[in-house]
């Protein structure tokens, strides 16, 4: 009862085959996105770069460099996470808790609430930015970093959101249990057990939404404005990277093409760096996790 | 006693625990063997070993040899799915694939090239009729097999076994998932079937051992205890244990 | 929602059905934007799908463990590069690419081009492709993952090999999931924008192959919020576009998000 060359054995062959390739295309996808914007971008990636503002009148000026936009992104994106932090958190503890002890799921509250966060999270960013817009306009506000803050907020918010609320989903009600009979207030047991419990998990959802935040361009477009200077005020425009990208990179000059790629490498190491790091971290704290 | 199954020195180890020690012992033509012994004493691994389902996962090592009908299944370069068809499975829980009941039990035959066209009608319905299954499902052949009670199913997957023309049956406790009813009705139709195939069923129900078995193989942690005759064992057990086991000690 | 104030001085079907858009000629007809957003998505969701699968099915049924702790980090780095990222690697490598290209594969798929440069639906299509791949594979890889165990040995214990095995067992039971996958990922690249916009073209015209630019309704809104103000109902018409581009993409995401829910009830 040998192996004969029959037509089964040769498509699950041929199929093999096909499976490899795809694997490849993806694969050498990402391996050459990263190429790109490596060999674009090292080249004009020196100090001055990093550390100086564009000169010359107009944003599209020929010297300097993008620090306007490394700071305005992290002032974007950072405020936006935390005002996402501070509002998701809350939803997400509420969803789990209201819902009898840390399990289930059935109160109808959770579900719509659940659901409503579902569709956020698939709305398409120049959504958020256009309605971001029309509110600014209502409120009388003018292009600023607050208005971007608010817009990143909303966006991250799902997801922020969504991330924080798996985790606690997983962990085990068991353990506020044995921290209560043990003789801890209700309050000792939230600060120290749960939230140690918790850590690695929103820290890596917040590192996922942070990551999400800086590198989006059309919900800023419309309400952060753009600028050459460092925002100092909440009120200030501000620019970012995946803007600085967009606009430099539209220019004829040469010199401001290469700025151009020199931020998207600098983006795209952040985001490579915060992907990494929630994956470090999250090992890291969770070592004292309870499964 | 005529042997269609011999199993010489067979070791399993899984994930570096020895799971089966040296067995070796005969499955005779033609009869009802039932492998007993407590939860973990290595049951269903042995059968596994029979129609090298043990390969599904890979963190397991097998040394010794398992012959069938004179030929070492576990000879490098054999082909694993002519060994399937000749040794057909029952699984513990019935896995109807997502097709209809028509499908489900031509799906063999198809994947082999066995039968084609006007024939694949009458063999599907001489298999289903083998499990006991015909007059139920005759005139919804084309329905989901999904939407079957528990115990239909159960018979579905053996006339889906049988429609291979397997040598061999072999059984993983077969009946447990099922309730009393089709629990009796397999068995039926099991004691049937010893006529034209041999069985190998593993079971943990002693009365179901009782009632099935022409030969007995009691296992023990991985162990061979003792085998022979299902008289000769439950009047007579050897060791000690055995004994033991037969007497509800564990 | 919120821009429904400044709409209501609009008719909704003109609009959709109305092919001519010229701002200062107060035209204001989404038609072609339209079809040019469910050209390219079409064009994106056609690459992506195949290669996905294939990829899915292999991380789950055959890749080693060693190999597919390698490539599933990988994919959350693919998923998690910026758009704006995506639209320069497309504009560099892509258009050019498909520049090249165009002459000899218009003439392999007799399809006459007019479009020298290539800035078309092709490259969107390609670009996007690559955005929607993370996506819809974890999806599909997950919903394979989770076919039990016993079906696939069902299917192995009469004698038939793994891929036939995946063929007619693993995969008719995994298609519900699948369709989910594809939905997912049909929205995803429906509400692109940064990228999208950088490979496209931007014409605002009826794309009559896939080697035409065309201009996806996403890029319209980015692109011209700076004259919006300038032109009556300019901003309207805009703002239409985000609430139109609103309402497809919630229908979207509450379709997939059924399907995934009864899936995973069904599970349990």
């Amino acid at each position: 009862m040998h192996k004969r060359f029959r037509w089964r054995y040769i498509e699950e062959f041929i199929i093999k085959i096909m499976m490899i390739l795809s694997t490849i295309l993806i694969a050498g996808s990402l391996a050459a996105i990263l190429l790109t914007v490596i060999m674009k971008g090292l080249p004009g990636l020196n100090l001055a770069m990093i550390t100086q503002i564009p000169k010359g009148g107009y944003y599209l000026g020929k010297e300097g460099g993008i620090l306007n936009a490394i700071i305005g992104s992290l002032y974007l994106a950072g405020g936006g996470t935390l005002l996402a932090l501070l509002i998701g958190l809350p939803i997400a503890l509420g969803l789990n808790s209201y819902a009898s002890d840390f399990q289930g799921h059935d109160t109808r509250w959770s579900i719509l609430v659940r659901l409503a966060l579902d569709v956020m999270w698939g709305i398409p960013s120049i959504v958020y930015g256009a309605f971001g817009f029309t509110l600014m306009l209502f409120i009388g506000m003018r292009a600023s970093l607050l208005a971007g803050i608010i817009v990143l907020a909303a966006l991250e918010l799902p997801i922020l959101t969504r991330a924080m609320d798996e985790f606690i989903r997983m962990m085990p009600f068991e353990l506020e249990d044995a921290a209560l009979s043990l003789g801890a207030t209700r309050l000792e047991v939230a600060s120290t057990v749960i939230f140690r419990q918790l850590l690695p998990g929103l820290a890596t959802a917040v590192l996922l939404a942070f990551g999400r935040g800086i590198g989006d361009a059309a919900s800023v477009l419309f309400t952060a404005g753009y600028t050459d200077r460092i925002p100092t005020s909440l009120l200030d425009p501000a620019a970012s990277l995946p803007l600085a990208i967009f606009f430099q990179l539209g220019t004829p000059y040469p010199e401001v093409q290469a700025r151009a790629y020199s931020a998207a490498l600098v983006l795209t190491g952040i985001v490579l760096f915060t992907s990494l790091s929630s994956r470090w971290l999250s090992r890291r704290l969770g070592r004292f996790a309870v499964k | 006693m005529q042997a269609h199954i011999q199993v010489r020195k067979l070791n399993v180890y899984y994930e570096g625990v020895q799971a089966l020690k040296d067995i070796t012992l005969e499955i005779p033509k033609n009869k009802i063997t039932v492998i007993l012994g407590p939860s973990g004493c290595g049951k269903t691994t042995l059968l596994k070993s029979m129609n090298r389902f043990l390969e599904l996962s890979n963190t397991t090592k097998i040394t010794g040899k398992v012959f069938v009908d004179g030929m070492d299944i576990y000879t490098p370069g054999t082909d694993v799915t002519e060994i399937r068809k000749k040794l057909g499975l029952l699984a513990q829980r019935p896995f109807p694939l997502p097709m209809s009941i028509f499908d489900n039990v031509a799906y063999g035959m198809r994947i082999h090239g066995i039968k084609r066209g006007a024939d694949m009608n009458s063999a599907v319905e001489h298999y289903l009729g083998l499990a006991g299954l015909w007059e139920e499902v005759k005139d919804r052949l084309h329905v989901p097999a999904a939407s079957l009670s528990i115990g239909q199913q159960q018979r579905l997957c053996l006339a889906r076994g049988l429609a291979v023309e397997p040598e061999i049956l072999l059984g993983d406790e077969p009946t447990s998932a099922l309730d009393p009813i089709s629990a009796q009705h397999i068995e039926h139709r099991l004691q049937d079937l010893k006529k034209q195939y041999t069985i190998v069923l593993v079971t943990h129900i002693l009365r179901q051992a009782k009632r099935l078995a022409d030969y007995v193989v009691f296992m023990y942690m991985g162990e061979l205890v003792e085998s022979g005759p299902a008289d000769d064992m439950f009047e007579n057990p050897r060791k000690a244990r055995t004994r033991a086991y037969f007497e509800g000690e564990f | 929602m919120r821009s429904r104030p400044i709409l209501i001085s609009k008719s909704i079907w003109d609009l959709i059905g109305g092919r001519i858009w010229q701002p200062l000629q107060g035209e204001f007809g989404f038609y072609p934007f339209i079809i040019g957003t469910i050209w390219v998505t079409v064009i994106a969701m056609l690459i992506a799908i195949p290669p996905c699968l294939l990829n899915a099915l292999y991380l789950a049924e055959y890749a080693r463990p060693v190999t597919r702790a390698l490539l599933k980090p990988l994919l959350d780095l693919l998923a998690g590069i910026p758009s704006v990222v995506y639209g320069v690697w497309g504009m560099i490598v892509i258009v050019p690419w498909v520049q090249h290209v165009s002459p000899s594969l218009s003439k392999l798929l007799r399809i006459k081009v007019s479009n020298p440069t290539g800035f078309s639906v092709l490259a969107g299509g390609i670009v996007l492709a690559v955005m929607v791949a993370p996506v819809i594979i974890s999806v599909v890889y997950e919903v394979v993952e989770s076919v039990p165990d016993g079906l696939r040995q069902a299917s192995l214990a009469v004698g038939a090999t793994h891929w036939q095995t995946i063929k007619y067992a693993v995969i008719p039971e995994a298609i519900p999931g699948i369709i989910a996958a594809v939905v997912l990922g049909f929205s995803r690249a429906f509400g692109e924008t940064m990228a999208v916009l950088m490979v496209v073209g931007n014409v605002p015209q009826v794309p009559t192959s896939i080697f035409e630019p065309a201009y996806p309704l996403t890029a319209l809104i980015a692109n011209n919020y700076g004259e919006m103000m300038s032109i009556p109902l300019y901003d309207a018409a805009l703002m239409g576009a985000a609430l139109l581009l609103l309402v497809i993409m919630v229908i979207f995401n509450l379709i997939s998000a059924m399907i995934l829910n009864r899936i995973i009830r069904h599970k349990y």
